[in-house]
């Protein structure tokens, strides 16, 4: 027996870990992965509270929300390639003008 | 709480049973692979250690752990260590959940021949409601041994191998998928213990009713041991891996016991590959039974090593046959060819599902 | 039993978080972020979403962290180098992470009044009652994310093209 509480705790631990590695992080691709861990904070919450209240559509919104992670991951990652072939950097502070 | 000690207990021995049996069968596949490719290429093959060779995979197994297992000094070292063992954990958990016979009465006791089987007090036995999801997620994250082996090679011949075999893999494994959707439609249940019972029995009196014949997936069938020839990076599709590509692949920084563990989960994989493959396409364990109880339970392990030994032995006369795929015409077969293959046996499957209703 | 598997898995979440935070290496980051959604997974099992736990595997460690780790290796990044800004926002950084997650615990704690426990077992979210839901009432959301997977994937395809920098 579980509290709700603690499930809701290492989600907001999780989101705020996430949130940080966005603003900290220097690397392009690590910041995407910070948006990824958000994402998943989320998702823990969506399956906590299906399960509190004994509804299925937590669960199906969680399918929704991975479906559109792997489609943001896939095109956020060939924007990436993109920036790198001509800037040839993927540190954010060096991408910041907006000529080379 | 004895039951749940018993339950242990049965777990336990059932583990140690099929990580011995596995370990070996993977040994004696080796074994197996160069006789008969030796026989087809008109030689002998082993014929010295033991009587026929038999005791080669000894000789090998003492020469891996005797040899001297070299780090170089470059590489990226608790990766480098990790992606083996990565690659060997996740041949080997897919095991688990195959189920590889009916249930077994020992006296009292009743349980399932199958790691993760539980039987309920009626004597009927259940797995894992998502048992296939399972072993396709296991083969996931698989990929991660290859292509971290080849990162932390920290060097351009392993790097290139391990990016193909991984783009290589991670293509398939949509085709490999797509392929077990059919049976999954005729099924109605992701559980593999589901899958086998529900092919049980005969039709018309001879035809058995697995889904290769009755569940008319044979297209299916064929998609599935394409695409899994690719995930288990077999001749045809062995290109990652070939000793003429590339130096070596992935596996080119390393040696001895690190080496035979990329080994060990490369042959593991084939043998998971044919155990999913007869338990979703060739009725897993079904075949005729007779004579008292034990005998009962423990033929049906026997059908299911033959049909295993069928595919690891299809497995090795085409490693002899066939000369192998050229990358970009790996891919788009892959790709090209057979997703969209798999995608109309699906479409079709749900049209003759609902005729039929 | 629950509580010991739930702090168990969460210990490995929390420690794959601060993982993806402190490694210098973006190879180390996507390790530690593999780690949390594999956690992730058994927690969902925990509460009893076994087809999200199996499309989380498949999904997201399986698939969406392959191309991330295939991206690294094909970019060759490299450590991160320790600017000026990088000191900065680290410096800021950690201690507003801390604040942060302090504020939003404090709220669910004391200001939101949830009440109640999950025990193992209670709810079970197998496949056949989510695909009931899904091909039932959310039909057209199901429609639609199909729709946009293939802008995603053509999207993907025109981007990285070689001749794209023309």
């Amino acid at each position: 027996m579980v509290p709700i509480t603690y499930y809701l705790v290492l989600s907001a631990i999780l989101f705020a870990c996430g949130v940080a590695g966005f603003l900290i992080k220097r690397n392009i691709i690590t910041i995407f992965m910070s948006i990824e861990l958000m994402l998943n904070a989320v998702n823990l919450t969506f399956v906590v509270f299906a399960a509190h209240w004994q509804k299925l559509s937590g669960h199906v919104f969680v399918f929704f929300v991975m479906v559109v992670a792997a489609a943001e991951a896939a095109v956020g990652l060939a924007i990436i390639i993109a920036i790198f072939r001509t800037r040839e950097t993927l540190n954010v502070d060096r991408v910041n003008l907006l000529k080379l | 709480m004895t039951n749940v000690l018993t339950f242990i207990l049965v777990a336990i021995i059932k583990i140690v049973i099929t990580v011995f049996v596995l370990l070996t069968a993977v040994a004696y596949t080796v074994w197996l692979e160069r006789k008969v490719v030796g026989r087809m290429q008109n030689r002998w093959g082993p014929t010295r250690v033991g009587p026929f060779g038999l005791l080669q995979p000894l000789a090998d197994g003492l020469k891996f752990i005797l040899k001297e297992d070299l780090t170089p000094p470059y590489v990226n070292k608790p990766i480098y260590i990790l992606a083996p063992m990565l690659a060997v954990v996740m041949a080997l958990t897919s095991i688990a959940i195959i189920p590889i016979g009916p249930t077994l009465h020992i006296g009292d006791y009743a349980t399932p021949i199958q790691i993760t089987g539980v039987t309920d007090a009626n004597g009927q036995s259940s797995d894992i409601a998502i048992g296939l999801l399972i072993i396709l997620g296991v083969t996931s994250i698989g990929v991660y041994g290859i292509a971290l082996a080849g990162w932390s090679s920290n060097s351009k011949y392993s790097l290139l191998g391990s990016l193909r075999a991984s783009a290589q893999m991670v293509s398939y494994e949509i085709a490999l998928g797509l392929s077990l959707v059919g049976v999954l439609m005729i099924t109605g249940s992701f559980s593999l213990r589901a899958i086998v019972e529900h092919q049980q029995g005969l039709m018309f009196g001879f035809i058995p009713r697995w889904n290769f014949f009755y569940g008319f997936q044979f297209v299916a069938f064929f998609i599935y041991l394409m695409a899994a020839f690719a995930e288990t990076n077999r001749i045809p599709f062995d290109l990652p891996e070939a000793e003429t590509e590339l130096v070596a692949g992935y596996h080119t920084e390393y040696s001895a016991m690190k080496f035979a563990m990329f080994f060990m989960a490369e042959y593991a994989n084939m043998v998971t590959v044919a155990c999913l493959a007869s338990v979703m396409f060739l009725g897993g364990w079904s075949g005729p039974v007779f004579g008292p109880p034990i005998v009962q339970s423990l033929l049906p392990v026997l059908y299911f090593m033959a049909r295993i030994f069928f595919f690891l032995f299809l497995y090795i006369w085409i490693r002899g046959t066939l000369p192998r795929f050229r990358y970009d015409q790996l891919m788009g077969f892959g790709w090209k060819f057979l997703l969209p293959l798999a995608i109309a046996n699906i479409v079709i499957t749900a049209f003759v599902i609902a005729w039929r209703a | 039993m629950h509580l010991i598997l739930f702090i168990i898995f969460a210990v490995f979440c929390v420690g794959g978080a601060l993982g993806l935070l402190i490694s210098k290496h973006p190879i180390n980051s996507a390790l530690s972020l593999i780690v949390v959604m594999v956690s992730l997974a058994v927690l969902y099992l925990l509460l009893g979403a076994e087809f999200v736990a199996a499309i989380q595997v498949i999904v997201y460690a399986g698939a969406i962290m392959v191309l991330f780790v295939f991206t690294i290796m094909l970019l060759n990044a490299g450590e991160e180098e320790r600017t000026k800004g990088s000191r900065v926002a680290t410096a800021l950084g950690f201690p507003a992470l801390i604040i942060g997650a302090a504020t939003v615990i404090y709220a669910i704690l004391a200001k939101i009044g949830i009440t109640g426990s999950l025990s193992l077992g209670q709810f079970r979210g197998t496949p056949e009652a989510v695909s009931d839901l899904l091909f039932r009432d959310f039909l057209l959301p199901f429609e639609v994310t199909s729709v946009l997977i293939l802008i995603a994937i053509m999207g993907a395809v025109l981007l990285a093209r070689k001749g794209s920098a023309e």
